[in-house]
């Protein structure tokens, strides 16, 4: 091993660039990127002679063209005169729809099935096991199809709940006649207003006025109530006695809403069985049902292995000092553990609400017309632009992985543990 | 002293009295049935729903499981045969489907004369994967694991064995030429000479020499083309090879990752974070429909090989992220320690960080391992024949077993259970068996 002041008086040899470490990873990096960029033009001058044989480019122009298919689920305006950019409006906003509501779901039966499973009673921690070994095991495709089977083949066609006179109809329906379980989708309320605001149109699709104003509403309850749980926790300070909150945060998120609704004139029109199938009322898709059900079950039970690793990262100091304090079990839970826990139990969060998302696209198994069942689907099968379509595709779910990545990365950093 | 006492004391007890038996209610049975399922409110009430599940529960699949039936040849039948014995109201479960069509299931439309080699190389898998999961397997039988993959190719696939016997001729040349130059030009020449040694010779070598041995000596047998394959043989072989390929590409991916080049660095964030950003479906159809614009005209590619590789290259990324996870977690120390011996970079990768990152990251590996294993139900969108999706449909499309459901699933759901479950078992042994700290 020669000195570093000996080698900088070395001439210049062409073995140096392999051999001394300071020229080294220059070499590599520069052999790679050769490497790289040989590759890339490889595939390049592939793509492009096998377009030229096709007679084929690469254009966006097919999105402003008339899609000329009908989709069966969609939120917002849509015909089968609309174009293939809105065709993917609307898948895209089906995909989201399922991951929002399957994430909401599988999280409450994640923290549920996460807690019992640590519950000290045997019989419901070995359940919870049972529940969260069998799921975590078997493809999420499994589950999407055996409910998807089951809604459509078990349950009753609509005229089984036709009513005839004297005889009893051979289904019921639930809830108080407000709910019909059919094997062409289930029938469920539609919420209506007598005294409607109307709607605004964005230039895109339109936003029910009276939605904005039940959001507004809830939010204007939501930033009165944190100044009344704050004015207690004044008062906790001062006076080392908490006054009792519960009653107002009641009276706050509670008034407010039922005066906005009845102001609307807000109420439920129920499905009724009319000729040959059911009127009025929301028909939601089975394939949406199977999809919701099942990547949330499934989900749900990711996220409880997540919550139960989490509460157990918490060194039993913790709950041993809350109990030394006096707090009760649920106390010591809600103010002790669980603060801490969550810290541990959001990066596996986040990225359990990534996997479902990107499992959405498994909607392909029931023919739910998400963004792969549109764009990625019948527009690509449609205009034959398999390169636009895909490239299209993962760059959008792309997107959405980055979008609730990194806004779940801000709600981590902001209970992240303050280190000095 | 004694004597004083004797006198002071009216009894002394002089041994000692055996303890007495806990009362009844605080031993055995009892008391672990109040601690554990009654010891409050609370806790009374989680028992008498967790009983009120299992009773839903049994209620409706025991009755299901008893009145199996296993002789029978259409739907109809079962439903008959049930009727018949448990009366009409009776549901039972008619394994006579899985009976009739478990070949289906097992291969797909493999030829069924044939059905000896898929199951050879499954049985020689476990030989292969012996020495690799247990310390205390012989250790020259990791030369067999080393072949088995060309092995079980040719079992698989079939054609001629030169083929592959060149394959493993050019792997062993390779390797005996590094092994040569290492010692004089160092890893960083003798590495690159293997690899243009190795794609020459997969190039120019492999065809020709095969072809002529062929004609000199024939041996080969019947081949058997890739959409013959399906049910458990293809989820196995898909989930097999690509289990083998994506751990070495992850842990590349993983020290790119890390990297102090930042061209390095940069092309492994990147592929990383696409390939994590995206669906497996949709890598699955870049598969199918795209790839064919990115390969010289008329280069045809096997659709199960396209598949593996697409699958390699997805759990590679997640296997990447894991691992980086482990090589965070070490201390700066070890490496400092590693570089203070005059290890050179893979010298220390190799003999320290790695068996240190490895261990901390198995947990997660496996778990990557079980989600691919799981995944690659989905090349069913891409018309192969997987035994979820592709041989159930199949099934169910026949007229006899139309409307059948709950069997299928449950039957391929329980052998994807006791493959996955089995494999995180492993990783639990695994863990135990490699721990060093003494908590």
């Amino acid at each position: 091993m020669a000195l570093a002041s000996e080698q900088t008086r070395d001439a210049f040899r062409l073995s140096m660039l392999v051999y001394d470490t300071r020229f080294r990873s220059w070499t590599i990096q520069i052999v790679v990127l050769v490497l790289v960029a040989l590759a890339f033009s490889w595939l390049v001058h592939n793509l492009v002679t096998n377009l030229a044989a096709k007679g084929k480019d690469i254009d966006f122009g097919f999105l402003w063209t008339r899609a000329g298919y009908d989709i069966n689920q969609r939120l917002v305006a849509y015909t089968n005169d609309s174009t293939h950019a809105r065709a993917l409006l609307i898948g895209l906003l089906n995909t989201l729809l399922v991951a929002s509501i399957g994430c909401a779901l599988a999280t409450i039966l994640g923290v549920v099935v996460g807690i019992l499973r640590l519950s000290r009673n045997w019989l419901i921690g070995r359940l919870m096991t049972v529940y969260v070994e069998v799921f975590r095991n078997i493809p999420v495709l499994l589950w999407i199809l055996l409910v998807y089977v089951i809604l459509t083949e078990v349950t009753p066609p609509p005229n089984a709940f036709k009513v005839v006179e004297g005889k009893e109809p051979l289904a019921r329906m639930w809830l108080d006649g407000s709910v019909a379980v059919t094997n062409r989708g289930t029938n469920i309320p539609e919420p209506l207003f007598s005294r409607s605001l109307g709607n605004i149109d964005l230039g895109i699709f339109l936003v029910s006025l009276d939605l904005l104003a039940i959001i507004a509403v809830l939010a204007g309850s939501f930033f009165l109530n944190r100044l009344v749980v704050r004015a207690a926790a004044v008062r906790q300070e001062a006076t080392g006695i908490r006054p009792a909150t519960w009653w107002k945060s009641v009276l706050i998120w509670v008034l407010p809403v039922v005066a906005l609704l009845y102001a609307l004139g807000f109420h439920l029109a129920y499905p009724v069985f009319k000729g040959f199938n059911f009127q009025g009322g929301i028909q939601v898709l089975h394939s949406f049902t199977a999809l919701l059900i099942a990547l949330t079950i499934y989900t749900g039970a990711f996220i409880a292995e997540a919550v139960r690793a989490g509460v157990q990262a918490i060194s039993r100091g913790q709950t041993e000092a809350a109990y030394a304090l006096g707090l009760p079990a649920g106390r010591t839970m809600r103010l002790v553990i669980l603060p801490q826990a969550l810290r541990v139990i959001i990066p596996p969060l986040i990225s359990q609400y990534l996997n479902l998302t990107k499992n959405t696209s498994l909607a392909i198994a029931v023919s739910y017309m998400d963004l792969r069942g549109t764009l990625g689907g019948i527009t690509l099968n449609q205009t034959g632009r398999e390169l636009e379509a895909m490239l299209l595709l993962m760059g959008i779910y792309l997107v959405i992985s980055l979008i609730i990545s990194s806004v779940m990365n801000i709600y981590n950093n902001a209970v992240r543990l303050k280190e000095r | 002293m004694s004597e004083i006492h004797a006198q002071t004391v009216p009894f002394v007890r002089e041994t000692m009295l055996p303890p007495s038996a806990p009362p009844r209610s605080e031993a055995g049975a009892v008391r672990w049935l109040r601690d554990n399922l009654f010891s409050g409110p609370m806790n009374i009430a989680l028992t008498v729903l967790g009983l009120m599940i299992l009773y839903v529960v049994f209620q409706a699949v025991l009755p299901w499981l008893l009145h199996s039936v296993w002789n029978a040849t259409s739907l109809g039948e079962c439903r008959e045969i049930v009727a018949r014995t448990w009366g009409p109201d009776a549901s039972g479960a008619c394994w006579a489907m899985i009976r009739e069509r478990w070949p289906q299931y097992l291969f797909g439309f493999y030829p069924a004369d044939l059905y000896w080699r898929p199951t050879l190389a499954f049985a020689l898998l476990f030989v292969a994967l012996a020495p690799v999961l247990f310390s205390g397997v012989p250790r020259p039988l990791l030369w067999f694991s080393a072949v088995y993959p060309m092995l079980a190719f040719w079992l698989l696939w079939g054609g001629s064995v030169w083929w592959w016997v060149m394959v493993i001729a050019g792997l062993a040349l390779t390797y005996a030429v590094f092994r040569l130059a290492v010692l004089r030009l160092g890893a960083i020449v003798a590495g690159t000479l293997a690899v243009v040694l190795l794609a020459a010779w997969s190039v120019y070598a492999v065809a020709p020499l095969s072809g002529r041995l062929d004609q000199v000596i024939p041996a080969a047998i019947t081949p058997v083309a890739s959409d013959r394959f399906g049910g458990f043989l293809l989820s196995i072989t898909i989930g097999v090879t690509a289990i083998g390929g994506s751990l070495p590409l992850g842990i590349l991916l993983a020290l790119g990752r890390r990297s102090d080049m930042p061209l390095v660095k940069s092309l492994a964030v990147g592929f990383i974070e696409v390939v994590r950003g995206v669906p497996l479906i949709t890598v699955l159809f870049t598969a199918s429909l795209l790839l064919q614009y990115f390969l010289p005209p008329r280069v045809q590619f096997d659709i199960i090989l396209r598949v593996i590789i697409m699958a390699t290259l997805f759990a590679a990324a997640y296997i990447a992220e894991v691992i980086r996870g482990g090589l965070a977690a070490l201390p700066r120390g070890q490496y400092e320690a590693a570089d203070s011996l005059g290890m050179d970079y893979w010298q220390a990768q190799r003999l320290i960080i790695m068996p240190q990152a490895l261990k901390i990251s198995i947990p997660g590996i496996v778990s990557s391992f079980i989600g691919l294993f799981k995944d690659t139900t989905l090349v069913a969108f891409v018309a192969l024949n997987d035994p979820l999706k592709g041989i159930t449909q199949i099934v169910r499309s026949d007229i006899n077993w139309k409307g059948i459901y709950w069997e299928p699933y449950v039957f391929v759901g329980a052998i994807f259970f006791l493959i996955c479950f089995g494999m995180s078992r492993y990783s639990m042994y695994l863990e135990r068996r490699l721990k060093r700290d003494h908590r």
